[in-house]
């Protein structure tokens, strides 16, 4: 009997069985890099290899300094660049495709049963769909890029059982600040996250992504949900390549079992500067925000523009716009996003309330540009992080939320709650 | 092997990458040049304190959390430090700190048992913490014998190589 992540591990080390706290040396079956390629393409080359084990596994896009803010973001991409083409590295996503988690699973790349590894801490995205998939540093990356192999230890597994029908306008982005909050930051380091129950069941495949990605955040190695039909019906026509689903076996071990009811929950927000520090939205409501920021890894899918739109349209029927003291700015996801939104008339509605969009990336989630805060200033954003300095000066605050808080609160001026809006 | 060197001490807990090394210096390509930033977020004197030295850094719970960035380790490599003494750390964190020839050790109760300033020796393969300044010795669990081959390589892209080129 073995958990998710324990069933993975044993496939990719080619094991019948492996247990919490072994060491194995795994084969990865795809690896992730973006603009901190120019730091793996550096060290391998200090390998004394002349090329990478598989120009088909390593997945490389650019979206953290996308087009190039300064001179050395530009010389960045332009090692990358010059090594795609040295290697024939396959899929190559330059500034044209989106954020990098996003793209991993539009694409088809994250399948089912797979170990990726990614140079990024929030690839543990892909366990929405039932990947094992974590973060690496680029030293790590670049051994993997000579050899398709590196170790892990096998992680104990925690149970988190989420019941009962989400209220309107509770997204799967509060259910994971509320689980993060109860856990704490360090609540999950080193373990194997597994998401079950009701709750998860009835959500989207883009919402499940948000717990994922999120996972991270209490400090998890991974965060697994078991794979259905959604699962599948995704996958089809995206996969791009056959995989085999490794859900938990009945019975298995886990080292832990939290069970949460979501019925009564109220929106909720991480407050600074800690993911943990979660309070429901009434203990936070009034506070003035001078930027407001809908998109990355996390919320930045479809039905986050989505919503925030809706909230938006509501507010100008009412003869409002986004307040005059605030700055939002939309990133969406990827490009197909941005093209649906496009076509759909979701970024008309975001010009038209008064919102900057910006092209698809990561922008200003951790500072880079896009949206730096100055000192004293406080966003409202819907991405994962809100550490000190994250999103510029150290003396900045910054609030995570849903998309649709962001936008209640991009057009009050304030943070606000969306049910204010639409209920 | 003996690591020697001088603590400087941060005993917060959830001591971010952000701190260690904030996003805006993230295209920086050269360790010399991120070097110039490590701790800026935390302690801006930090580089100025480390100056010439070995450092040893004893810091609190969940030391890196955070972004994956790895520049967090090399800054700090590339400012004197040989080994983080930790009461924990970030896993990300850990296995970068591995990666790149630092000693990263985590020992509950660590913040209380040493000041800043202690002369330290760290005797990694038998797990014992000397303290010269104090005259006291700390007891840790090893490291996994493989860690200790990749520090004693001096980080991974060495112990990677020699294991290539000997056809391991």
């Amino acid at each position: 009997m073995m958990t998710m992540a324990e069933k993975i591990l044993a496939r990719a080390s080619g094991k019948e069985k492996v247990e919490p706290g072994e060491i194995v040396e795994a084969k990865v079956d795809r690896v992730m890099s973006h603009d901190n390629a120019a730091f793996v393409a550096r060290l391998f080359k200090k390998i004394g290899v002349d090329r990478v084990w598989d120009p088909e596994r390593i997945i490389i896009v650019l979206d953290h300094r996308v087009p190039a803010p300064n001179e050395q973001a530009a010389m960045g991409h332009k090692i990358i660049r010059e090594f795609v083409k040295e290697q024939g590295i396959k899929y190559f996503y330059d500034m044209k495709a989106g954020i990098c988690h996003q793209v991993m699973v539009e694409k088809g790349h994250a399948l089912p049963g797979n170990l990726i590894i990614g140079t990024d801490s929030h690839t543990t995205t892909y366990g929405a769909l039932g990947v094992f998939s974590t973060g690496v540093g680029y030293t790590d990356m670049a051994a993997i890029w000579a050899t398709g192999k590196t170790w892990l230890k096998v992680p104990e597994t925690i149970k988190i059982n989420v019941e009962g029908k989400l209220p309107p306008m509770v997204f799967s982005k509060d259910v994971i600040l509320h689980i993060i909050g109860e856990l704490t930051m360090d609540g999950a380091t080193y373990k194997a996250v597994e998401f079950h129950g009701s709750t998860i069941r009835d959500m989207s495949i883009a919402s499940r992504l948000v717990l994922s990605n999120m996972s991270m955040e209490m400090g998890a190695k991974v965060g697994l949900i078991p794979v259905d039909q959604k699962t599948e019906e995704y996958l089809k026509g995206r996969a791009k390549e056959e995989y085999t689903v490794l859900n938990p076996d009945e019975g298995c071990e886990y080292a832990d079992v939290y069970e949460f009811n979501v019925e009564n929950l109220e929106p909720q927000v991480a407050c600074p500067h800690t993911v943990d520090n979660v309070k429901p939205i009434s203990e936070v409501e009034g506070l003035p925000i001078d930027q407001a920021v809908l998109g990355s890894c996390t919320n930045g899918r479809y039905e986050d523009l989505e919503i925030a739109a809706r909230i938006l349209e509501k507010a100008m029927k009412e003869g409002k716009r986004i307040h005059r003291d605030v700055r939002m700015i939309v990133l969406p996801a990827s490009w197909d996003i941005y093209l649906k939104a496009m076509e759909n008339g979701l970024l008309k509605t975001f010009i038209k309330a008064g919102a900057v969009v910006a092209n698809s990336g990561c922008g200003p989630c951790m500072g880079s540009h896009l949206g730096i805060l100055a000192k004293g200033e406080r966003a409202i954003s819907s991405t994962n992080r809100n550490f000190r300095g994250r999103m510029g000066s150290k003396e900045a605050e910054v609030y995570l939320a849903s998309p649709a808080t962001v936008a209640a609160s991009a057009v009050e001026g304030v943070i606000t709650d969306p049910r204010k809006y639409l209920r | 092997m003996e690591i020697k060197g001088v603590c400087i001490k941060y005993p917060d807990n959830n001591i971010s990458t952000d701190l260690i090394f904030p996003g805006k210096y993230m295209a920086i390509l050269e360790p010399e040049e991120m070097a110039k930033h490590a701790m800026e977020g935390l302690d801006p004197n930090f580089v100025e304190k480390a100056k010439g030295k070995e450092v040893v850094l004893v810091v609190g719970r969940n030391f890196g959390c955070g972004s994956s960035r790895e520049q967090a380790v090399t800054a700090l490599k590339h400012s004197g430090v040989k080994a983080i003494l930790a009461e924990s750390f970030a896993r990300i964190y850990f296995r970068n700190a591995i990666n790149e020839g630092i000693a990263a050790i985590e020992i509950p109760g660590i913040t209380e048992k040493i000041d800043e300033n202690d002369e330290l020796i760290i005797e990694l393969d038998r797990g014992i913490v000397r303290n010269l300044t104090k005259g006291t010795e700390i007891q840790f669990k090893p490291l996994p014998e493989f860690m200790l081959d990749i520090i004693r390589s001096g980080g991974l892209i060495e112990y990677v190589k020699k294991k290539i080129s000997s056809g391991q």
